[in-house]
């Protein structure tokens, strides 16, 4: 190795000589004045995050009780003509439909679940004003791959977790902020040709959210 | 040293590039639909955004107070990345930054590499690189892959295929896929694109990334997309390889509530984007076992030492500069010879690399302000736009040609007529008797020198008989004084 100093040294150095000597300002001095904290009724909110689904062209299912999980998974499954779906092994057993092919996600390869037409997980928030469902991967809302390569996501999402505003779903999860995040708004798409939007492309092109839980 | 900003040494003349560009129909009415559409959409979420404003105001806050602390802030990404198992790299300038990359790939076997759309990569011009190595890279973005198929060059930031409509697109997979019965419907080649590259995703051991952000407080990053390919190139391979320009830091994870906002709605119009990706480090039976990130300067630690030109480094890269500019939607992005085009180009590119770079991309403006007024984070590119002009006639007179030439002795007269009442009026005077040379109909068609570019292509008004200030003059004068009128 050369004596001259590293990449690393010559940047930080670099960035030392251009920047003012005087840094006594502090990250509390950021303005952020912008909307933090929700103000629609819960049931607006609830009926906004739908608003936005539907926009997005997600297949949206209703459930008033846990106890209708199952045939709402399986009316998803159904809709689809699909049969078999992926779960991760935590998955709770009691939400599942009978007479489907259940696979559970053990260690399997890529090439196993890419076979699998259907995933279906739970996840931890939604923020209405965007449609978006935050998954923070591990446990029933699995590891990254599974919802990624089947093409029909069935998404579970508990409405107590619905917030009106991106930053409440963000600090709802923050604590969880060094784990894999993913967050998804409607299936797969692009506006690459001639800016318009088209539904799917790599990711899941069939998004199903189903809402159960008290509001 | 070599600083490199996409493929050249040196951008073309913009006036002479435009030139081509304005004469293909084609193209300009395939920028004309495609910024139309997509100003459209972004002011009509940008209507519905209440506290859009009060956004943009943190975003620039935030960019500010870290560019100003970037030591410190790159520091702790650093640390918080390696801590999760994360190897960090620092590259200086592009070679640098390729090289890393080549001995990491060579390292772990790659022959192939599937990438996700990265600006930053293009900008150090990796592909041709890794090409030179004997390594395949695989674009997966639908827009890079149009490109790259196409053997074309990108010209949006955002949509680096904005240029083809979907019938160019359809002819480029029919020939490069082999499909020859390839329609024209854009489900049809979305779903072609989907086919081509699922068997390259579960077979290519290494990924490379760019990044939206990289989060100082936890050491993450974060991947903004639309298609799904990003989420498969961080998520399946056994190696992942970011590149990360130093200026996408931001210092925590709270930040992301200000950025995920502005992004998507400037960028495509939407309220968000399908998918954001967040990751740190590796986790164990999760995505990629090996997490390699490269920080890059290439040129981005000369733009910090004064205030107004640090300002360039705020940008997130959303387009939104380039869709409303009337000059952009008129060349499209090819004009500009450089891999960031629109007025963000017309400063980025001549900073990082040099001004010798391109001393024409300055003045690709006509200073009309959309730029500024869209900008998410409120980069006054009007502002720093002047400035640059003002680096360049600097450094121009300060060569011989440079001072005898048409437009310095032009602007110097300029403000020698200016600077005084007496030469201005005389000034005024010259030029009546002057334009009757070539008045025609009332009109100056034909002026001499350099003055015949403007009437190339427009019909200049004469100078009137009389002039305001003659005319106020001759008004006062017929006035009573100011001590016989009667106060209100």
């Amino acid at each position: 190795m050369s004596a001259s100093p590293s990449a690393r040294e010559e940047i930080l150095s670099r960035i030392r000589a251009a920047v003012p000597a005087d840094r006594s300002d502090e990250p509390e001095n950021i303005t952020r004045t912008y909307q933090r904290i929700g103000s629609l009724r819960r049931e607006t909110c609830l009926d906004l995050l739908l608003d936005r689904l539907a926009d997005y062209e997600s297949e949206i299912l209703h459930v008033a009780e846990e106890s209708g999980l199952p045939a709402a998974i399986a009316q998803a499954l159904n809709n689809a003509h699909e049969h078999s779906v992926l779960v991760d092994p935590s998955f709770p057993a009691a939400w599942l439909p009978q007479g489907f092919d259940i696979v559970p996600d053990n260690n399997l390869s890529i090439h196993a679940m890419n076979g699998i037409p259907a995933v279906v997980t739970t996840c931890e928030a939604a923020s209405a004003s965007t449609g978006t469902i935050y998954l923070v991967h591990g446990g029933p809302q699995g590891r990254r791959a599974i919802t990624l390569l089947p093409d029909h996501h069935i998404c579970l999402l508990n409405r107590s977790h619905v917030y009106e505003l991106v930053p409440e779903a963000l600090a709802a999860i923050a604590s969880h902020s060094s784990e894999p995040i993913t967050t998804i708004s409607g299936p797969s798409a692009t506006s690459d040709i001639e800016m318009t939007r088209i539904r799917g492309v790599h990711g899941p092109r069939h998004l199903t959210v189903i809402l159960y839980g008290r509001i | 040293m070599s600083i490199r900003v996409g493929k050249t040494s040196k951008a073309p003349d913009f006036p002479i590039a435009a030139v081509t560009a304005l004469e293909n129909a084609q193209l300009r009415q395939n920028v004309h639909h495609a910024t139309e559409v997509i100003r459209n959409k972004r002011a009509l979420r940008v209507r519905e955004t209440a506290d859009w404003q009060e956004l943009r105001n943190a975003a620039h806050d935030i960019k500010q107070h870290t560019l100003k602390h970037l030591d410190h802030y790159l520091i702790e990404f650093e640390r918080n990345c390696q801590q999760a198992g994360g190897t960090v790299h620092w590259a200086r300038d592009a070679d640098e930054a390729n090289a890393i990359a080549i001995g990491l790939i060579q390292q772990y076997g790659g022959e192939e590499v599937i990438k996700v759309k990265t600006m930053t990569s293009d900008e150090v011009q990796m592909n041709v690189a890794l090409e030179k190595a004997g390594i395949t890279p695989h674009e997966t973005d639908l827009a890079d892959m149009i490109v790259q198929l196409g053997e074309d060059e990108p010209s949006h930031i955002v949509v680096p295929a904005l240029h083809k409509n979907r019938f160019e697109i359809r002819d480029i997979f029919r020939k490069k896929m082999s499909l020859p019965h390839l329609t024209a419907e854009p489900e049809a080649l979305a779903g072609a694109a989907r086919q081509y590259l699922r068997e390259r995703f579960m077979r290519v051991k290494i990924g490379i990334s760019g990044a939206n952000f990289a989060i100082a407080e936890t050491g993450s990053v974060c991947v903004v997309e639309s298609e799904g390919n990003g989420r498969m190139c961080v998520t399946l391979p056994d190696v992942l390889i970011t590149l990360v320009g130093i200026e996408k830091i931001i210092p925590t994870f709270q930040d992301l509530e200000v950025f995920l906002q502005l992004l998507p709605r400037s960028a495509t119009g939407e309220r968000m984007n399908p998918y954001n990706s967040l990751w740190t480090g590796v986790r164990k039976g999760d995505g990629p076992q090996a997490f390699h990130v490269i920080l890059l300067d290439n040129g981005r630690t000369k733009l910090m030492h004064s205030e107004m030109e640090r300002e360039t480094l705020d940008c997130i890269r959303c387009g939104a500069c380039l869709n409303a500019c009337p000059v952009y939607r008129e060349t499209g992005g090819h004009a500009y010879g450089s891999i960031y085009s629109g007025p963000i180009g017309a400063i980025l590119s001549p900073q990082l690399n040099s001004l010798q770079y391109s001393r024409t991309l300055p003045f690709a403006s006509s200073l009309c302000g959309a730029c500024y007024e869209v900008c998410p984070v409120k980069i006054n590119i009007p502002e720093i736009l002047i400035h640059l002009r003002g680096r360049v006639v600097r450094d121009d007179q300060k060569t011989i040609s440079g001072t005898f030439s048409q437009m310095n002795l032009a602007m110097k007269g300029a403000a020698l007529v200016f600077g005084s009442r007496r030469r201005y009026e005389a000034a005024q005077r010259l030029g009546r008797m002057g334009q009757k040379l070539f008045e025609k109909n009332g009109q100056l068609e034909h002026l001499p020198g350099m003055a015949g570019g403007w009437t190339r292509f427009r019909d200049l008004r004469p100078l009137p008989k009389q002039a305001f200030r003659d005319w106020w003059k001759a008004r006062e004068a017929a006035r009573p004084s100011p001590e016989s009128e009667p106060r209100p």
